[in-house]
């Protein structure tokens, strides 16, 4: 591994070869599977589906092969097999630790590209033809309500709890969570959400117009799959035109997020808030 | 409005059923956290449940220095 990378391509996931036509993939943090139209990507990334280059290489190859499979689906469910949670948000750790091994330069570099990716990612996912659904249960933080962001819909059960903390961190969100939001949500709550910190329950986030569905514990996959059932009636190619129609990708904004966000990264607090993070006593220490 | 008295015992139950720890072996002053042997994403799946059960919003923040069960009855009651 090039270790002048901050976050570079691990070397070889598990089933990596031919992903591009497959329909069925397991890869050290996700797999996907397409059936009867429906094509579930499932997160199990121990221990809370953090982001860190690992992940990112597999939702590399996802959306590669996406491509290929949507020709044959009408949506996506995005879930996570871990009880934890849907997602707790970047890889701290990992982000953290490649930042203290290179130089100052060489990190910010290495911030922006990685950014970058996470961005082709998310922006791919996001203006996909087929309806995407995410199933979320536990914490959905931090980058993990950002991957829920680029879904059409969010099917929460009642213990999901939603935040972005990254203002404890000296950040801002920087995988197009703040675009996102304010696509989705009125001002006041994008407001409270960012500049609070604090988590927000999924009874909440309903009430505030994020979660579409709020279903019981454990019941948010078989809520999405009974969605994901009802959206086999439509015409694939209306729904394409429909979706391009009413969600707009915020594009410029995308891109002055992660300049913000990199303006960010290489200050003093961060470093600070990062170590804090890195060095909490506690295994995952997500309690403000 | 139930009383400090009634929001506490609740929350004792609650506890109790949501880690699997006997009702009887929780005290109002007991560090939840060691007591429950929970960590800081279980406390916030017991903050969802007490928000859920008593249909109030408690900021996590307001759980800051907060370790035992009287004085998150506090919080809660607060909020009722």
């Amino acid at each position: 591994m090039n270790s002048k990378t901050l976050l570079s391509h691990p070397e070889g996931s598990e089933g990596s070869a031919a992903a591009d036509t497959m329909n069925q993939f397991t890869g050290k943090t996700l797999s996907w599977e397409l059936s009867n139209g429906v094509i579930e990507l499932a997160l199990h990334r121990d221990p809370c589906n953090e982001i860190g280059s690992a992940t990112l290489s597999d939702l590399e190859q996802f959306v590669d092969a996406l491509r290929g499979l949507e020709g044959q689906a009408h949506a996506l469910i995005i879930y996570s097999q871990l009880p934890c949670g849907f997602c707790a948000g970047a890889d701290l750790r990992e982000l953290y630790r490649r930042s203290q091994e290179m130089a100052r330069t060489e990190a910010a570099r290495g911030v922006r590209e990685y950014l970058e990716r996470i961005h082709r990612v998310l922006n791919a996912i996001d203006a996909c033809p087929l309806t995407t659904i995410a199933a979320v249960h536990g914490v959905c933080f931090g980058g993990g309500l950002e991957l829920a962001l680029v879904s059409d819909l969010i099917i929460a059960d009642k213990m999901a709890r939603f935040c972005f903390p990254e203002l404890r961190l000296g950040l801002i969100p920087g995988f197009g969570g703040i675009p996102r939001l304010k696509r989705d949500l009125g001002n006041a709550v994008v407001r409270d959400l960012l500049l609070t910190g604090r988590s927000f329950n999924a009874t909440k986030m309903q009430q505030a117009g994020l979660v579409s569905q709020l279903v019981g514990e454990g019941e948010a996959l078989g809520a999405a799959r009974a969605t994901a059932a009802q959206l086999a009636k439509f015409d694939r190619d209306t729904v394409a035109a429909a979706k391009k129609f009413i969600k707009p990708i915020p594009y410029s904004e995308l891109l002055h997020e992660i300049d913000i966000f990199c303006e960010l990264f290489m200050r003093p607090a961060v470093e600070a808030g990062l170590r804090k993070f890195v060095e909490s006593t506690d295994a995952q220490p997500y309690l403000p | 409005m139930p009383t400090s008295e009634q929001t506490l015992d609740e929350i004792l139950s609650l506890a109790s059923a949501q880690f699997k720890v006997p009702r009887d072996k929780l005290t109002p002053d007991d560090d939840f956290f060691k007591t429950l042997g929970i960590n800081s994403l279980q406390a916030l799946d017991l903050l969802t449940k007490l928000e859920n059960h008593f249909g109030i919003e408690l900021p996590d923040y307001e759980l800051q220095g907060v370790s035992d069960f009287r004085t998150l009855a506090g919080k809660i009651q607060a909020r009722l």
